[in-house]
């Protein structure tokens, strides 16, 4: 069987001032129908710029090369109209900061319903009834009330219940979350995932979760991408990756994560900070920063293998392998 | 910014919009812009009453004859008459009491009452100033949008030159060379005035001689007022086209970089949608702010607009009343403008509420 999303090889050049620079490279993965994919890795990672390709959205000037078979058609190939019948519709975003995605000036009517009357053709009072049901879906109180007012009228956590819900309004069968708690209260990240998580239950609905965050990830994703310098560093089920983990960067984040029991204290960050964009080092790309490099780490360029059923990691000498 | 308010909105039950303690926003909003407006009106009375007195001259002088002059007894008669023997703050008091209601005094070149004079003046200014700003904001709003979404393309590039020529091409030049090219070369439109010569105004209505033409049912009359706004408006908008497609050019390109632009286009909206509902509004806020100070460059520019194009409006007027040193008309003529710059701006003050509901709510 197909999975609802297949990635393969997807490049992506940025247009800078000096020329073209990749900030995706050569990534692959694949999503299930239903399935909560995480995306992780630090900032400049590539992984907006991931989810941007795949809709459609890059900067002005960015180029794609490789593959994104949605549904069994190629999005990068598509043409700006057939994208645009695709996104909102079988696609959908949800971004990271609602107080900026949603807009200011427009009621959350006309934001939750002018994508419903334009994809699915439905009139005022059917889109407005669909609305109505959305908002209780996404436990906003008052849902008939809510329509009438504006974004600003909302806390952090309210409104990012409601850009899901603009999200879900034609019901995709995708759903791209970027950083999708990482403006909002803990308490209220909490909640925001177990709602990603039970949509994904009701609606059978595959969703992309992207985060800096592996204690994001922890609590929803089936399966995890690590990705540094725009490339897998390791890929594989939840509990293979967070407990198993084969990459060095992998161990990295998980250290860096605050433990519950171990306080700050057990704090532990990554040493130097990842490449800017354009100045991905040779060999593999986390080589500066690794403490298990190798001389072969610096000129070889490695690819994801697989080392156990389903997880593969980018890392050659494997020094994590004997331990697990 | 207050997670509490749906929550306290259901307390009212069956009210579309949440309620917030103490009346209605809107009304509100407007009440403030309102007495702002009105102590401003006054202090522009002020301004205008003790510029009067600073001016050398003497009314008794101005007004009698040259016998009357040398007599005390009628010289006094005439400052008891006028109040003018009443300490200064009773004189302008009187003289706000008059301006309430609506008596400016007596132009000393018209010889009718300011009042009247202006009745006729204003609206033959504001007229032109409407036709001109509506214009450019439509001319204007469209280019710069065309401007912004095709950005450092060709259409942007032609786009810089021509509202780089608009801004820069003194007007009174335009003036000269459209009225040169239009009327008298290829006769495509009407020359000065206000209509045709030999045809009647229509009946005094607002002193607009279009929206009076129309409710007389006087079409011919109608077309010619309208034809004859063509030109010298064209003039005006000149700078003021440029004007707003700089600004809305660099206002929607800000807007543009906004995340609920990329927001609504990941919806898959048409971009025309995305640009006129997500992107035009947002950016209308500016572009309000600039067409205020437009509309004001314009009433400036009417000044020398008119006397090129025989427009009997109020910079004509002005003008006359300047040479002659015509008090009450030059008064009368500042408070009009001052009324006019205030309205404009609670218009615009307006206008931000109606755009953006962020202003209105709190
Ligand atoms: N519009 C742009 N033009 C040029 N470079 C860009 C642009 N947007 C992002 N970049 C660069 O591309 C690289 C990848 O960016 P991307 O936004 O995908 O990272 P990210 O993994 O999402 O990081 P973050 O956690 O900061 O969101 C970064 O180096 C970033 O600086
Ligand atoms: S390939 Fe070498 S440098 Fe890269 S993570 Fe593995 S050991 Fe470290
Ligand atoms: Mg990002």
């Amino acid at each position: 069987m197909g999975a609802l999303l297949e990635v393969e090889d997807l490049t992506v050049w940025l247009a800078t001032r000096r020329g073209p620079r990749m900030a995706v490279d050569g990534l692959s993965f694949q999503v299930g129908s239903g399935e909560i994919f995480g995306i992780a890795g630090e900032s400049g990672s590539g992984k907006t710029m991931t989810a941007m390709a795949l809709l459609g959205l890059l900067p002005h000037a960015a180029r794609t090369s490789g593959k994104a078979v949605f549904e069994g058609r190629d999005l990068l190939s598509m043409s700006a109209r057939q994208l645009r019948a695709v996104r909102g519709r079988r696609i959908a975003m949800v971004s990271q900061d609602p107080s900026t995605s949603l807009h200011p000036m427009l009621s959350i009517e006309t934001q939750l319903t002018e994508h419903m009357r334009h994809h699915l053709g439905l009139g005022r009072s059917e889109a407005r009834g669909r609305a109505v049901e959305l908002l209780a879906t996404v436990r906003i109180p008052d849902p008939e009330q809510a329509l009438g007012a504006h974004a600003a009228q909302f806390s952090g956590g309210m409104r990012q219940r409601i850009a899901i819900a603009v999200a879900l309004a034609c019901e995709p069968r995708l759903l791209l979350a970027d950083e999708p708690t990482t403006a909002l209260d803990v308490t209220v990240q909490a909640g925001i995932l177990r709602l990603l998580h039970r949509l994904r239950a009701e609606r059978e609905l595959a969703v992309v979760v992207i985060t800096h965050d592996l204690g994001v990830l922890s609590a929803v994703a089936d399966r995890i991408c690590v990705m540094y310098g725009g490339r897998t560093a390791e890929v594989g089920p939840r509990e293979n990756v967070l407990t198993r983990p084969r990459h060095p960067y992998t161990r990295g984040l998980l250290d860096a994560l605050p433990h519950p029991e171990g306080g700050a204290a057990a704090l532990r960050p990554i040493p130097g900070s990842p490449p800017s964009l354009g100045e991905v080092p040779e060999g593999c790309p986390f080589h500066p920063r690794c403490g298990y490099a190798v001389p072969d780490c610096r000129t070889e360029r490695p690819a994801p293998v697989l080392v156990e059923p389903g997880h593969a990691s980018a890392c050659p000498p494997d020094p994590l392998g004997g331990i697990a | 910014m207050n997670s509490a308010e749906p929550a306290s909105g259901s307390t009212g039950a069956g009210r579309r919009r949440p309620a917030r303690p103490g009346g209605l926003p809107l009304a509100r909003f407007l009440a403030r812009r309102l007495v702002a407006a009105a102590l401003l009106c006054v202090g522009i009375t002020l301004v205008a009453f003790v510029l009067t007195q600073l001016v050398p001259g003497d009314p008794a002088a101005a007004n009698l004859g040259q016998r009357a002059i040398g007599d005390p007894a009628a010289v006094a008669a005439f400052r008891a008459k006028y109040g003018l023997d009443k300490p200064v703050p009773v004189q302008y008091l009187t003289y706000l009491g008059n301006v309430l209601q609506g008596n400016f005094g007596m132009s000393q070149q018209s010889h009718r009452p300011v009042a009247q004079d202006l009745a006729e003046y204003v609206p033959a200014t504001i007229e032109l100033a409407l036709f001109a700003i509506v214009l450019s904001l439509l001319v204007g709003v469209a280019l710069g949008v065309v401007a912004a979404v095709n950005r450092d393309r060709w259409p942007d590039q032609v786009l810089r030159v021509v509202s780089l020529g608009g801004v820069s091409m003194p007007t009174f030049w335009v003036a000269l060379v459209a009225f040169y090219l239009l009327f008298f070369k290829f006769g495509l439109l009407p020359g000065g005035g206000r209509l045709d010569p030999g045809m009647n105004p229509p009946p005094y209505a607002t002193g607009f001689y279009t929206i009076d033409a129309a409710l007389a049912g006087e079409w011919d009359v109608l077309s010619s007022a309208a034809g004859h706004l063509v030109l010298p408006s064209l003039v005006l908008a000149v700078y003021t086209v440029g004007m707003l497609m700089r600004f809305t050019r660099a206002s929607v390109l800000e807007i543009l970089g906004n995340d609920y632009v990329r927001a609504a286009r990941a919806k898959g909206l048409p971009e025309r949608v995305v640009i006129l509902r997500h992107v035009l509004r947002p950016a209308m806020v500016a572009i309000i702010t600039v067409a205020g100070v437009a509309f004001g460059s314009l009433l400036s520019g009417a000044v020398l607009v008119e006397n090129i194009f025989s427009w009997p409006g109020l910079g004509q007027y002005a003008y006359r009343s300047a040479v002659n040193l015509d008090l009450p008309g030059i008064m009368g003529v500042s408070i009009v403008v001052a009324a006019v710059y205030i309205l404009i701006n609670l218009l615009v003050d307006l206008l931000y509420g109606v755009i953006d509901p962020r202003i209105r709510l709190t």
